[in-house]
């Protein structure tokens, strides 16, 4: 019998690749079609927007911070925020609480969305990609109808929000949550049972509870592989009111990915309606801040893709020492180049969209 | 309800050569490496390693002040999730972290200005 012999070449990924969602590189060592190795490479769109805390006093610096990524903009301002009311330990108004909670959340639904859309783009099913984006822009609306804008709303300040909601837009808020799950689960059964995708995201992109463990894994990369790490249980803002429990999957594959994500969109749901139904009658928004922070604070909250942290050192003067963003994707890069191990090349864009990589937030 | 569990960040200052066998000790105790980081306080160095631990959500960080050059050792051999923190603390501030598993050789933010954030050298160094 003929000996087959695998050839070992290097490829490189990126970051400009029409597969590929973000722009990060791979170095491959691919033998025949299966990887075997992977090099990750970051820094195409670093900003250095952390050195800014230089020039931009610590009010200013939210704006900034808000724009260390499009998608996740709401809980970046509102973790900003969150790490300075530590530093100066001020508690904001119960009303602000749960209006963080509840924009959170709608924040949460459209980036769980958009990667829905992207997933179904990327395994080729591009009517589902379109019902998921349609159903998307409702959430959108809703965010544009409460704070003013689609994306970046800069409604966090330090020590609250800035903008109130009324009772007419919050019925609104709560029809169109109704009609995105009635959407949503009209598609359930296509996501959940469909051939073709399972065919193309069952049993790929295995990572182990103890690997994603030792390696760091946050967020639904890391639930998807049955650990109920969710920052969200920490109790913050209006949480401790809220019912919730962490979505798991024991399969640990992309399909198990898929099914937190989309499971995790109805249960943002359910505590937007719970936020509504408690959200408290005293219109305070804001508990005024004085003077300058002094100290240091780390804050952790629950991004759409994972733990986010937030380290703010300051020294009694108006511009911060030092401010740090340790966002979920730049954790779930090395458990992705653990994933990609044993893989075939032809699955790799669909397993580094899996880890709902953005890597504008990696790098500032 | 959703049970509160915010237990109160604790800090530990050590010196650099402390740093693996703090870090093995941690992650024994079921921690994971939740972020690492340097700031420039004034005209020198501050180091940190977060771990978590996540059923009590504890939050336990190192803090290193290295002397200038002081030689830190690095943890990426024990745990891997540090590679990217440790190259950037190096690019970024300066940290002189030694033999780091995958080490990009301060080309990981491509960037022109050499340790944009390092302190400052004191005139006539």
């Amino acid at each position: 019998m003929a000996e087959t012999t695998a050839k070992r070449s290097i490829i490189p990924y990126g970051p400009q690749h029409p597969v590929l969602p973000e722009p990060i590189h791979l170095d491959l060592v691919l033998e025949d079609e299966k990887i075997v190795d992977v090099l990750p490479n970051v820094g195409f769109i670093h900003r250095g927007l952390e050195k800014l805390v230089q020039k931009k006093d610590f009010n200013e610096m939210m704006y900034v911070i808000e724009r260390v990524c499009g998608i996740c903009s709401f809980v970046h301002g509102m973790g900003y925020c969150a790490t300075i009311e530590k530093v100066f330990d001020v508690e904001i108004p119960d009303r602000a609480k749960f209006l963080r909670t509840m924009w959170s959340e709608m924040s949460r639904i459209h980036s769980h969305m958009l990667w829905l859309g992207l997933l179904a783009d990327a395994f080729g099913f591009e009517s589902l990609f379109y019902q998921v984006w349609r159903s998307r822009e409702q959430i959108l609306n809703m965010v544009e109808l409460h704070t003013g804008s689609r994306l970046i709303s800069s409604v966090n300040k330090v020590g609250g929000v800035l903008k109130d909601v009324d009772d007419d837009k919050l019925k609104i808020l709560s029809k169109t949550v109704d009609q995105i799950e009635e959407d949503m689960l009209r598609v359930q059964k296509v996501f959940f049972e469909d051939y073709s995708v399972q065919s193309r995201l069952k049993g790929i992109g295995i990572l182990t509870p103890e690997n994603a463990h030792a390696l760091g894994a946050v967020g639904p990369f890391a639930r998807a592989s049955g650990i109920p790490l969710d920052l969200r249980m920490r109790g913050d803002n209006a949480m401790p009111y809220i019912d919730f429990e962490p979505i798991t999957s024991n399969d640990c594959d992309c399909f198990a990915r898929c099914y937190v994500r989309f499971m995790e969109v109805l249960q943002s749901i359910d505590i937007i309606r719970q936020c509504i139904a408690k959200m408290p009658a005293d219109h305070t928004l804001v508990t005024p801040v004085k003077g300058n922070p002094q100290g240091e604070a780390f804050m952790r909250l629950e991004q759409p893709r994972g733990e986010v942290v937030y380290y703010a050192k300051a020294n009694g003067t108006k511009y911060l020492e030092r401010f740090r963003v340790r966002t979920p994707t730049f954790a779930n890069l090395i458990p992705l180049c653990e994933t990609l191990k044993g893989e075939s090349f032809a699955d790799l864009g669909l397993l580094v969209l899996s880890i709902d990589p953005c890597i504008s937030c990696t790098e500032r | 309800m959703t049970e509160v569990k915010c237990p109160e960040n604790i800090l530990e200052e050590i010196r650099a050569d402390q740093l693996p066998e703090k870090v093995m000790a941690k992650m024994a105790e079921g921690y994971r490496l939740s972020q690492a980081c340097a700031a420039t306080i004034e005209d020198h160095l501050e180091l940190s390693y977060s771990f978590a631990e996540d059923n009590s959500f504890q939050y336990y960080t190192f803090r290193i002040l290295p002397a200038e050059g002081e030689e830190i050792p690095s943890i990426t051999r024990i745990c891997p999730a540090a590679i990217f923190y440790e190259n950037e603390m190096r690019e970024l501030f300066g940290a002189n972290i030694t033999l780091i598993a995958l080490d990009l050789q301060d080309k990981m933010y491509r960037i022109e200005e050499v340790q944009p954030f390092a302190p400052e050298k004191k005139e006539g160094e």
